[in-house]
């Protein structure tokens, strides 16, 4: 089991699938979920599998959720913010025009 | 690991896509095939290439290029399923088309007087691309932003993911019994009875031929076999964005869409030496066209970048040789890789096999560069 190992940052609340979410301040949005046992970030569009996180660190791209509305975001490279809206990512993107 | 054995009927110095194809087409001859690689030191062109197969805008200055290019591209669908049934390794070639977009009326204006001049030398066996004004580009490209006013199509043209054709390679060359040596840089090249002996870091190989097909390193190999092969870098930059649903029908010259969905954007041409840097500038211009050439693209992410140095003869043109002082050596070099893969496996290997270039090849010898004299 994941724990954290200092609780330092002002609490920042955001949503996961609608869901709110306490984290700290300084948290990117994939450790943020980690922290509080979530695993499952999204599917994978070949197989349908569920995906996480994995190298924390942007380089493996597989930890893509969205992000107030923009899809693609990688969780580890985004830091919380107060009221973001995070959703799991289940289907291919389509290109907006 | 095995250790590959130190004699065979070929030795091949360079494992990228050159190298890899023409020695899978060797040992599909029933040669033993050893590649030699030199490592990820290597400026490695067969990693930062674009994936085109494509016909349209080349050899203009040498017709029988064009035909090369032509009798490659024929060929590329029997290769691509070839090299899959053998590995089951899919090179995710397709051959919808190829589309080169115009932002200017000049530059549709040049396209057509390129079409011209390749339809009246070549006729139905060359370049085969039409011009096409605005609306038909758009019916075939719905997407294609108001910046663009025509384009050239070629029916030849295709694309592929180089990576996977160059993974495919290798697993061929494995699963016909060759052997490819990495971290194998070359110290020394000898004869060696009626064959060489080539000395790197991993040892010594002996073979009765040799293939120099080592991208810019052949400008330093092909002297100690009696070759003059003069190279030029030249870099060009990608930009890679994250994946999304198929949108794109077909590549065109500078955004094509991978089968996983992303799109790679590219087509710069710099004289920067072999320096492989991404630059801003340069990611800033491709970018911008790009948003010309389809403005969706604004929409989306790059998730990466890099610079590769395009492998270049004087006159951009391919170069196959054997030395006349050193028999049994030949110098391969192109900078299309990908589009030359099917001939290098299945046209050119056999020749180089049976010891011999065809005629046809005649004009490709580096000693166009050289005068008539030698």
């Amino acid at each position: 089991m994941v724990r954290r190992i200092e609780t330092i940052g002002n609490e920042v609340i955001f949503s996961f699938e609608g869901q709110p979410v306490n984290a700290r301040a300084g948290d990117s949005v994939a450790a943020a979920l980690t922290a509080v046992g979530i695993s499952h970030l999204r599917d994978s569009v070949v197989s349908g599998s569920a995906r996480g996180v994995y190298c924390m660190m942007g380089a493996c791209f597989d930890c893509l959720v969205e992000v107030d509305g923009v899809p693609n975001r990688q969780a580890c490279m985004t830091e919380v913010r107060h009221g973001l809206d995070v959703r799991r990512q289940s289907a291919v993107v389509e290109v907006r025009s | 690991m095995t250790i590959p054995p130190r004699a065979a009927d070929t030795l091949v110095i360079g494992g990228g896509l050159v190298g890899a194809a023409v020695a899978w087409g060797l040992a599909s001859r029933g040669e033993t095939v050893t590649v030699l690689d030199e490592g990820d030191l290597a400026l490695r062109a067969s990693r930062g290439n674009f994936g085109l197969v494509w016909v349209q805008s080349k050899g203009d200055g040498m017709h029988d290029y064009a035909r090369w290019t032509r009798s490659s591209a024929d060929i590329w669908p029997d290769f691509s399923e070839r090299l899959k049934e053998e590995t089951g390794i899919s090179t995710d070639y397709h051959k919808p088309g190829g589309m080169h977009l115009c932002l200017s009326e000049q530059e549709l204006e040049k396209k057509r007087a390129l079409s011209h001049r390749m339809h009246n030398v070549n006729g139905a066996l060359g370049y085969g691309s039409e011009i096409l004004d605005r609306k038909q580009v758009a019916d075939m490209l719905p997407q294609i932003g108001p910046d663009v006013v025509g384009g050239s199509y070629g029916r030849h043209d295709g694309h592929a993911s180089p990576l996977k054709l160059l993974t495919g390679l290798h697993a061929g060359i494995k699963a016909r019994g060759s052997h490819y040596v990495s971290g194998a840089g070359v110290d020394k090249i000898e004869r060696d009875g009626d064959g060489y002996s080539v000395t790197t870091v991993k040892g010594v190989f002996r073979a009765g031929k040799l293939v120099l097909a080592a991208g810019h390193g052949n400008s330093a190999l092909g002297p100690l076999v009696g070759l003059d092969i003069p190279l030029r870098p030249e870099k060009g930059q990608i930009l890679v964005t994250e994946r999304v649903a198929p949108f794109l029908s077909m590549p065109t010259h500078a955004v094509r869409q991978t089968e996983e969905g992303s799109i790679l954007i590219g087509n710069s041409h710099e004289d920067t030496g072999f320096s492989t840097l991404s630059t801003t500038p340069v990611m800033s211009q491709i970018a911008s066209r790009a948003a010309r050439f389809f403005p969706l693209l604004k929409n989306l992410r790059v998730v990466r970048s890099w610079g590769a140095v395009r492998v270049l003869s004087p006159d951009g043109y391919p170069i196959y040789q054997q030395s006349e002082t050193h028999p049994g050596a030949f110098s391969v070099n192109c900078h299309s890789g990908v589009t030359l893969a099917a001939a290098h496996a299945m046209l050119l290997a056999p020749m180089i096999s049976a010891g011999q270039l065809a005629p046809e090849l005649d004009t490709f010898s580096a000693r166009r560069f050289h005068g008539q004299t030698h």
